[in-house]
């Protein structure tokens, strides 16, 4: 049987979903055994070089650049999975969405405390990706086939998902996907 | 800037509008709203004060500010606008209207002018849909607005005219409540029926039918009426009260439902201003016949100009012994009505929160059962009915039950104020019997170019105006009163998006699936609106609509959705005609550049290398 393909990456996050898919611990080396990993942190691919089968988006879309990436993984991966609160409602960097643009900008680069005052610019390099007017959550921009819920999702759940991604059809248990 | 009243003034003031009210919690939006009028906020020095005549916290007092939308802790300027930006606003020109308020002032929606002289602010329906676009300025509606009296409305307040003043009220005028109220709101009455509009009325005559009869004869008497709520849901009366006589209770209340805040309703409005006698013997009956001693009126806040009229009403029944102890000499009958506001929630309409706001509470609804029957004002046993119901009650009990079975369909007995707006010719209030086609409806309503008709307001349903044949009542289509007629012209997704919207924004909060279950049927359908659907996403409202319906706690959430689930069911293509998208789409419409604008004008770059 062909190895399915995975792709992974860390949009507006903060990587801890990254952590957690770390936090497989040993499963990690099965999990070498059933699937192939593309572009992802793990691999240091920058750019998706074949059709995966399985994308797992963290973090929710907050620049022009997040946009491109969310939807080369949309184009290129035949299941997409929302893993953790950023990428399935804007998570913490979704708070600045009631906050103008420009009032989020003077408190980061010009009224933040380490800052002097009156000094400093609002970064404006060409080369940097460019802030959108707010944080979106994935699915609002593409389809999302699965959410994965969690801030961190817990290890567990991210193992036994890719399990049944992977072996196609395994239905997760039931304590797995119970929240409360 | 406002010249805010420092904080010693405030306190001497407050102290002074305290000492006119007993200790008594349910008394508390009374003073709020003295307070907001003297102050056009509420101050924070005032809430200790409140506080600690009460015999609550603190934090007590801010729950109930913070809950209703007319109370406001910042400076809402010496003259507070409230625009009506509900459906039949819009359909009249709320635009025009708000563009040239905002002109005038010099200031947006949602703040006051630089000198704090005039504030500007939306609301939803404040029961004027007969003759929108309308606003309230300090509590008094203003209707048929015109970009023109705007203009001479705003450079009266600059001149530092009364309310009055501005409504070009004479001295004569304002020497009569009732002629007044008539003015501020005229009545807009348009059929005459057999039971309400079209009879005339003596002071007293209910009540001296009542008591002819012993008070289990008079539920007797309406039980053999078969008289049911009027508010919307239909309960029997009778039974209401049968099982409020058998509650047990050492005190028993009798509360009438004053909140019409359904958009498209104004028929209670009219009833006030014409009949406020008969709505107040019917609540007499009522409590002649379960037992009550005290009863209330809840006056929704965007009818508070009623109040003097409804006081003066009160004045006379008492005069006439026919309010008091030992009515007509009955001894053993007292009971008395105390007329109490609201502040702006429509949540309140629905008795249970309604009862909470009596208390001076937030207006959350109670989880039922128990019902207010047995566990009501206070914990007693209450009975609460619509303003209409009582008219209702007290003509049955003096013309007699028979008589009022003989109209109207087999469960829908009598007859039926509804309130007319929208695309019609003759806006207003009729009374029909119930049963009537909604093809007669129409051409009664000069509505000959209706493409649809929102029947029971925003919560109730859209038929297409194509469905002649069906009826008016509780077999079929059951209404609290509400019909907006939509003209051919008008589109039914923007009319569900300010549907779905007025509900979002009036959700009490307390349940989850009507707080973050509106907000989403909103966005999808915003989405949709905008270009940016898919064909799934319809499903999507469908399903999200069903799921709010079935798990929300009162009748907000359990009827919010219907608007939507109806419009879509009878005027699918609509939506259909917004959706680009094929079904199965993976990526959706985005328009990028758009969102990287703000950012771009901030830094000064151009999203154009991007």
């Amino acid at each position: 049987m062909r190895k399915k393909i995975v792709a992974t990456t860390s949009l507006a996050g903060c990587f801890g979903c990254h952590m957690s898919i770390l936090d497989i611990d040993l499963r990690l080396v099965d999990l070498i055994e059933l699937v192939e990993f593309n572009r992802s942190p793990i691999t240091d691919i920058k750019k998706i070089s074949k059709r995966c089968d399985i994308g797992l988006i963290e973090g929710g879309i907050c620049n022009d650049e997040n946009y491109h990436v969310l939807k080369e993984f949309r184009e290129n991966c035949e299941v997409l999975v929302s893993v953790g609160e950023c990428a399935i409602m804007g998570g913490l960097p979704a708070l600045r969405n009631n906050i103008p643009i420009r009032e989020c900008f003077e408190e980061a680069y010009r009224n933040v405390p380490t800052s002097k005052s009156g000094g400093g610019i609002i970064p404006n390099d060409d080369e940097l990706p460019i802030i959108l007017d707010r944080v979106y959550p994935c699915h609002e921009l593409v389809k999302i086939d699965y959410f994965l819920p969690g801030c961190p999702p817990r290890a567990d759940l991210i193992w036994e998902t890719l399990l049944a991604l992977v072996t196609s059809g395994a239905e997760l248990p039931y304590e797995l996907v119970k929240y409360d | 800037m406002a010249k805010v009243a420092g904080d010693d003034a405030v306190k001497a003031e407050t102290a002074s509008i305290l000492a006119g009210y007993p200790a008594d919690r349910s008394e508390l939006i009374n003073i709020l709203w003295e307070l907001q009028d003297r102050f056009h906020h509420i101050p924070k020095a005032a809430i200790p004060l409140a506080a600690q005549k009460m015999g609550i916290s603190q934090v007590d007092v801010m729950e109930t500010i913070t809950f209703y939308h007319f109370f406001t802790t910042a400076h809402t300027g010496e003259y507070t606008v409230y625009l009506n930006n509900s459906i039949t606003s819009r359909m009249a020109g709320f635009q025009k209207i708000r563009d040239a308020f905002e002109k005038e002032a010099g200031c947006s929606f949602g703040e006051t002018d630089k000198d704090g002289r005039i504030g500007l602010f939306e609301t939803s329906c404040i029961g004027m849909c007969d003759q929108e676009p309308s606003a309230l300025i300090n509590g008094m509606p203003f209707g048929s607005l015109t970009p023109f009296s705007v203009e001479r409305l705003v450079k009266g307040m600059r001149e530092g005219k009364s309310v009055l003043e501005l409504m070009g009220v004479g001295q004569d005028l304002s020497s009569d409540p009732h002629k007044l109220a008539r003015f501020i709101a005229p009545p807009n009455i348009r059929r005459k029926g057999p039971v309400l509009l079209g009879v005339g009325y003596n002071m007293g005559e209910s009540i001296r039918s009542a008591l002819k009869h012993k008070p289990g004869e008079i539920i007797d008497l309406i039980k053999n009426s078969n008289l049911r709520g009027m508010g919307g849901a239909g309960f029997p009366t009778a039974l209401k009260w049968q099982f409020c006589a058998s509650a047990k209770g050492d005190e028993k209340y009798i509360v009438c439902n004053a909140d019409e805040g359904e958009p498209g309703t104004f028929k209670d409005r009219v009833l006030l201003t014409e009949w406020p006698a008969r709505v107040f013997e019917g609540m007499a009956a009522a409590a002649y016949a379960v037992g009550a001693r005290q009863g209330y009126l809840y006056l929704r806040a965007e009818y508070r100009y009623l109040t003097p009229h409804l006081q003066r009403t009160l004045d006379e029944l008492r005069k006439e012994n026919l309010l008091g102890n030992s009515i007509l000499g009955k001894s053993g009958f007292d009971f008395d009505i105390s007329i109490r506001l609201g502040a702006g929630a429509y949540v309140c309409g629905e008795e249970s929160a309604l009862l909470e706001s009596l208390e001076g509470k937030r207006g959350e609804p109670r989880n039922r059962p128990p019902f207010p029957v047995v566990v009501g004002f206070r914990g007693k046993p209450t009975v609460v009915n619509n303003v209409e119901t009582f008219s209702l009650v007290a003509q049955i009990i003096k013309y007699g039950g028979t008589w009022f079975n003989t109209l109207g369909t087999a469960k829908s007995v009598g007859t039926k104020i509804l309130s007319v707006s929208g695309d019609c010719g003759r806006p207003g209030v009729y009374e029909v019997e119930w049963g009537r086609k909604v093809e007669d409806l129409l051409k009664m309503f000069d509505a000959g170019n209706a493409k649809a008709l929102q029947i029971g307001g925003p919560s109730g349903k859209t038929i297409s105006a194509r469905e002649t044949a069906r009826k008016v009542c509780f077999e079929d289509l059951a209404t609290g009163g509400s019909m907006i007629v939509f003209g051919q012209e008008r589109s039914m997704p923007d009319v569900a998006q300010n549907f779905i919207d007025f509900f979002a924004e009036e959700s009490c909060g307390a349940c989850v699936p009507c707080r973050a279950g509106n907000p989403i049927l909103s966005d999808l359908l915003k989405t949709i609106r905008e270009g940016r659907g898919l064909p799934e996403h319809i499903d999507q409202m469908v399903e999200w609509a069903n799921m709010i319906k079935a798990s929300s706690r009162c009748g907000l959430g359990q009827s919010s959705p219907n608007s939507i689930l109806t419009s879509i069911e009878k005027f699918k293509d609509e939506y259909m005609d917004r959706i680009k998208k094929e079904r199965g789409a993976l990526i959706y419409d985005f328009d990028i550049k758009a969102a990287m604008k703000e950012s771009c004008e901030v830094t000064g770059r151009t999203p154009s290398s991007h």
